[in-house]
């Protein structure tokens, strides 16, 4: 049994904090007891080798981009760049405070304002704002921009149209700015109904949030009419950055009309997942918009960079201090990297990859759309459910491969849905033993469908029981009474 | 064994037993075999008003989350804490132990637009579920 | 440079599989007048010259190497064991994705687990998530769950909270029918009796920054019981490093807790990335935002870990979810975790304590010095207010040339407090460090 911290019992005196220098009591002496801690933290007590012989334990039983091929669709789990850990961890850059004075950290902000020009080169905007966290911060931070804009002009705007086959923090993002959320139907090729858009635009709707390429990989092809239908309308376009890696250096959402950007650094940017966070949601936008940026914004005189000083239309701030400095310079430090050349290279590769595995796996799966795609696609499990196995199946069996699943389930409108977007970092290689893993995976399910049935056999544990988890939620560790 | 023919339904999956002015309230075996597990529900408040078509309650299960609507217009007189400690009963039992909620019904115009078991089938037949 | 793997003759050989000449040919319905542009971003480099470059862009910050900082205001220089990057930069959890599929996450899940175990037993709260952007957002988040737990629409904001997490909250609010009523500081803590005035029956919750921003203890537990007699809910904005030795929020009844983790084992980094903590009361769990891991069993019965209440979240609920967070800061709340295990019971303790005697040791001798006064005769913890009565720009040049960074001037928050000075003093701080700050001061 995989034993916790708390479980564990060896000696720990924190011998790495240096000795007080006043006895305890002298110096407890200073605060009057009422506002004294009445009980003591239940922390565990392990040695320094037990702490690291445990979470290095721990870390070997997860799957990483370091050890594993991750083809999930919308995640862009491309190989994460050392050289960038590297110039992150550097003290020039981890030990400044945010409240330095401007003079002394000129570095940071020289970063943070280049940034801003390179993420605004890339996606065809005018200004950036680097300080969302994520791309769901990202997203709360657009819809306010969308918001003050429209409140400017002195109109009223209640609705955000966003199509059925969006990702989740779409809606939750617009439901905290109070919006009423409108769906917009996607047709049977997942591009946005531009008829069903016409007869839900009117001069109450705040903005379109969208995606392109779209949500099963396929360009939006009437992106410019649908540009030209929202803004007749008196709305915004709001672009949700997640599938940027198709379009880096081809084209850019600027030019489609756009009036408002989100990035995941996480995805496109080379910045590690970190299992979970953390990431970086930086939002772009228009001339007609930057007035409302958060504040504060970077700004460069001769060869000074500064903080700007007074910004009375900002949307405020969404988080405190700057942005996750952290993260943006290793994306900073991979865009210098890879230079125009370098970037272009990414949507290059990403499409070939893409194109080429779903051509090796068409004889194995239903692929909905045959049409090229861009850097992920579709499949669909459908005629494997009707030999008694479900993508839920397969997506576990390939863990017993070595291989995470692809992404299931998502979007709603393919049946037994897996989607792949393999990046551009991976080798014909992995792809060609990717498509052999899968055609075996296909085979057992007639020769030895229990193996597809109870997978994963190989992994730490096996399937989890999430029911129990959720009836009965047991969210903390609670010492034994007595 | 309830007779569901007796039930009356809605077309978003609830069933009503009615006794004069009191309704209980349910979800269908179809919905219940939609949701799958039930992990969690949030019960309405005893003495809230609702009007028909409201929303009264959410049934959780591990992926998703389904809103329960008031078949009728009223006041929620009785919930069924014992789904609190036991959520599974609304799969195992939708239509007795797994029932959701009473209410008064005040507007006795509400149950007329209410469905017969038939009609209800034909819901059933088309499209799935809220 | 590029982290591309195909060689060209990969490239020509999926191209043919594929059946076309060349790559425009898939991209083909991607309307010309969008492929009309130039990058301005200049040629790649590489790792060498990409190092080199960097290099000289960091030599023109001014770091805690070569410079003495006495500054906080929410951002702390906290020592970190070396244990701590050495873990959490592994590959295996730095490159892992999201734990949604738990058979391949078991050490993100069971390390997630064990982080909300570690700050429910700081805080002595009963639940924790998985953590949240940062302290500010974390306090927001904290606002509108107070707000939607029932009908009452006002939030009682302390004066003497950090004004960027005040801001936050505004923010965060701006859209949802509330209204955020201020109360004015007395003696550098919240203003008790005005505070008891603005308890009315709309009032959904009080927050209060424990220690405040000027570094001074409020009076928890009295307002704590003034909010929940007139039905308010207390919601705590607590330094993590403090409740080694401080009354934790759950002690004083908080029904909410949250803070910057930032000073468990993360450093600095001008701002971010950190973390923010987010604690309740049980009656408060079906409510709270964020991931949650949970332990569980697999199907033949070994414990597991897995992501739980899944239900509340976005991608479930969508636009009625508890909030809209996804990506959270897992790897800086793993650090959290790491760093709080490595203190153990013992060293959460001594390390408050050692905080607690470097400040005050600092503050005896600044305030010996002519023209440096007290803010305020509060007890305070590892920050402190004083009011200096010196030329400001001189003062600050003095500062410069004993290579101290800091303190905080508060007229950049507080435009009648453009005298006083915030000075943050942690376990790093030595008597070489105090000595250097002592001669720039008493200039």
């Amino acid at each position: 049994m995989s034993k916790l911290i708390f479980e564990k019992h060896s000696l720990n005196n924190a011998s790495w904090l240096p000795k007080l220098e006043e006895l305890e009591a002298v110096i407890l002496k200073r605060i009057p007891k009422k506002y004294l801690r009445k009980s003591e933290p239940a922390f565990p007590s392990l040695s320094e080798l037990d702490v690291v012989r445990h979470f290095t334990n721990l870390s070997r039983k997860n799957f990483s981009i370091d050890t594993n091929f991750y083809p999930l669709g919308s995640c862009t789990m491309k190989y994460n760049p050392k050289s960038l850990d590297s110039i992150a961890s550097s003290t020039s850059y981890t030990q400044i405070h945010p409240y330095q004075d401007e003079e002394d950290v000129q570095g940071a902000l020289k970063i943070l304002h280049e940034m801003q020009f390179f993420l605004s080169d890339i996606t065809g905007m005018d200004e950036f704002t680097l300080q969302p966290a994520a791309g769901a911060h990202g997203e709360f931070c657009g819809l306010l921009i969308a918001g003050a804009y429209h409140r400017s002009k002195k109109q009223k705007k209640t609705k955000v149209l966003i199509p059925d086959s969006a990702h989740g923090t779409n809606p939750a993002s617009a439901a905290l700015c109070g919006y009423e959320v409108v769906q917009v139907l996607t047709n049977g090729r997942g591009h946005v109904d531009l008829k069903d858009l016409k007869s839900k635009l009117d001069d109450s709707v705040v903005c379109l949030m969208m995606t392109n390429p779209n949500t099963l990989g396929l360009f939006e092809e009437e992106i410019l009419e649908i540009a030209q239908c929202v803004h007749g309308a008196g709305g915004l376009l709001y672009y949700d950055g997640a599938n940027m890696n198709a379009l880096v250096g081809i084209c850019r959402p600027g030019d489609m009309g756009f009036d408002i950007v989100h990035l995941n650094l996480h995805k496109t940017f080379a910045v590690p997942h970190g299992s979970g966070g953390p990431g970086s949601g930086p939002v772009g936008v228009k001339k007609n918009l930057i007035q409302f940026l958060p504040a504060p914004r970077i700004l460069k005189e001769k060869d000074r960079y500064f903080f700007e000083k007074s910004a009375p239309h900002s949307i405020g701030k969404l988080r405190s201090f700057y942005g996750n400095f952290g993260a943006i310079i290793r994306s900073y430090a991979y865009i210098k990297a890879l230079g125009t050349e370098g970037l272009k290279g990414i949507s290059e590769n990403a499409i070939l990859n893409a194109n080429y595995l779903k051509m090796k796996l068409k004889d194995i799966f239903e692929v909905p759309y045959n049409d090229f795609c861009m850097h992920e696609f579709v499949l669909s499990a459908s005629s494997q459910k009707k030999r008694g196995v479900k993508a839920l199946d397969i997506a576990k069996r390939l863990l017993d491969h070595g291989v995470y699943a692809p992404t299931i389930y998502f979007p709603l409108i393919v049946e037994e849905a897996m989607m792949v977007e393999p990046t551009e970092t991976e080798s014909k290689e992995t792809l060609d033993e990717f498509v052999n893993i899968l055609r075996r995976i296909d085979e057992e399910i007639d020769k030895d469908p229990q193996k597809v049935l109870n997978a994963p056999h190989t992994t730490p544990v096996g399937r989890i029981d999430e029911v129990l988890a959720a009836r009965q939620p047991n969210l903390r560790f609670k010492p034994p009474q007595g | 064994m309830i007779e569901t023919s007796k039930l009356r339904y809605t077309q978003t999956h609830e069933w009503v037993s009615l006794t004069g002015k009191i309704a209980t309230v349910g979800i269908t075996d179809h919905a219940q075999k939609e949701i799958s597990d039930v992990v969690f529900v949030e019960l309405p408040k005893v003495g809230q008003s609702l009007k028909q078509k409201e929303n009264a309650m959410v049934i959780e299960s591990v992926k998703a989350a389904f809103d329960i609507y008031a078949p009728v217009s009223g006041k929620v007189l009785k919930a069924n804490d014992k789904l609190k400690d036991r959520p599974e009963f609304i799969n195992q039992s939708p239509y007795e132990k797994g029932w959701l909620f009473q209410m008064e019904c005040t507007d006795p115009k509400d149950v007329d637009s209410l469905l017969t078991e038939s009609d209800y089938h034909q819901v059933k037949e088309s499209a799935g579920h809220h | 440079m590029q982290y591309i793997s195909n060689t060209e003759k990969d490239k020509q050989e999926m191209l043919s599989a594929i059946g076309v000449s060349s790559f425009e040919s898939l991209i083909a319905n991607i309307p010309k007048r969008l492929r009309d542009f130039e990058l301005k971003i200049p040629v790649g480099i590489s790792e060498l010259e990409l190092d080199r470059e960097l290099d000289e862009t960091g030599n023109r910050n001014k770091n805690f190497k070569y410079y003495i900082p006495y500054i906080g205001a929410g951002n702390y220089d906290h020592f970190i064991p070396a244990v701590v990057d050495r873990l959490a930069l592994r590959g295996e959890f730095i490159t892992s994705y999201t734990p949604y599929q738990g058979e391949a996450s078991q050490g993100t899940l069971q390390s997630m687990y064990e982080y909300q175990s570690l700050v429910c037993e700081l805080t002595a709260m009963d639940y924790s998530n998985a953590s949240m952007y940062d302290g500010a957002s974390s306090l927001a988040e904290a606002a509108l769950l107070a707000l939607r737990f029932g009908e009452r629409k006002k939030i009682l904001m302390p004066e003497t909270v950090h004004p960027e997490y005040q801001a936050v909250v505004r923010t965060y609010l701006s859209y949802v029918g509330s209204e955020i009523v201020r109360i004015p500081m007395k003696n550098g803590a919240l203003d008790m009796d005005h505070l008891k005035k603005s308890l009315d029956q709309n009032v959904a919750a009080v927050i209060v920054q424990h220690p405040n921003f000027f570094g001074i203890l409020e009076e928890t537990q009295e307002i704590s019981d003034l909010a929940h007699r007139a039905g308010a809910m207390l919601i705590a904005c607590v330094n993590p490093i403090s409740l080694g030795i401080l009354q934790a929020p759950g002690e004083y009844g908080a029904d909410i807790a949250v803070g910057e983790g930032q000073p468990l084992g993360n450093s600095v980094s001008f701002g971010g990335p950190h973390f923010g903590f987010f604690t309740v009361k049980e009656a408060l769990l079906r409510k709270i935002p964020g991931r949650i891991a949970g332990m569980t069993v697999d199907k033949v019965g070994r414990r597991s870990f897995v992501l739980t209440l899944q239900a509340r979240e976005q991608h479930i609920r969508r636009e009625k979810a508890t909030s809209n967070i996804c990506t959270n800061q897992a790897l800086c709340a793993l650090k959290g975790a790491i760093y709080l295990t490595l203190l153990g019971k013992i060293g959460i303790k001594k390390l408050a304590l050692l905080n607690l005697s470097n400040a005050h040791r600092t503050y005896e001798r600044l305030l010996k010095i002519k023209g440096v006064k007290p803010f305020s005769d509060r007890p305070f913890f590892n920050e402190f207010a004083v009011r200096i009565d010196k030329d400001r720009d001189a003062l600050k040049v003095s500062l410069k040339q004993h290579r101290i960074l800091g303190p905080l001037d508060l007229g950049k928050f507080y435009p009648t407090l453009d005298s006083s000075y915030l000075f943050a003093v942690t376990e790093k701080r030595t008597d070489q460090d105090l000595d250097q700050l002592i001669r720039a001061v008493d200039r």
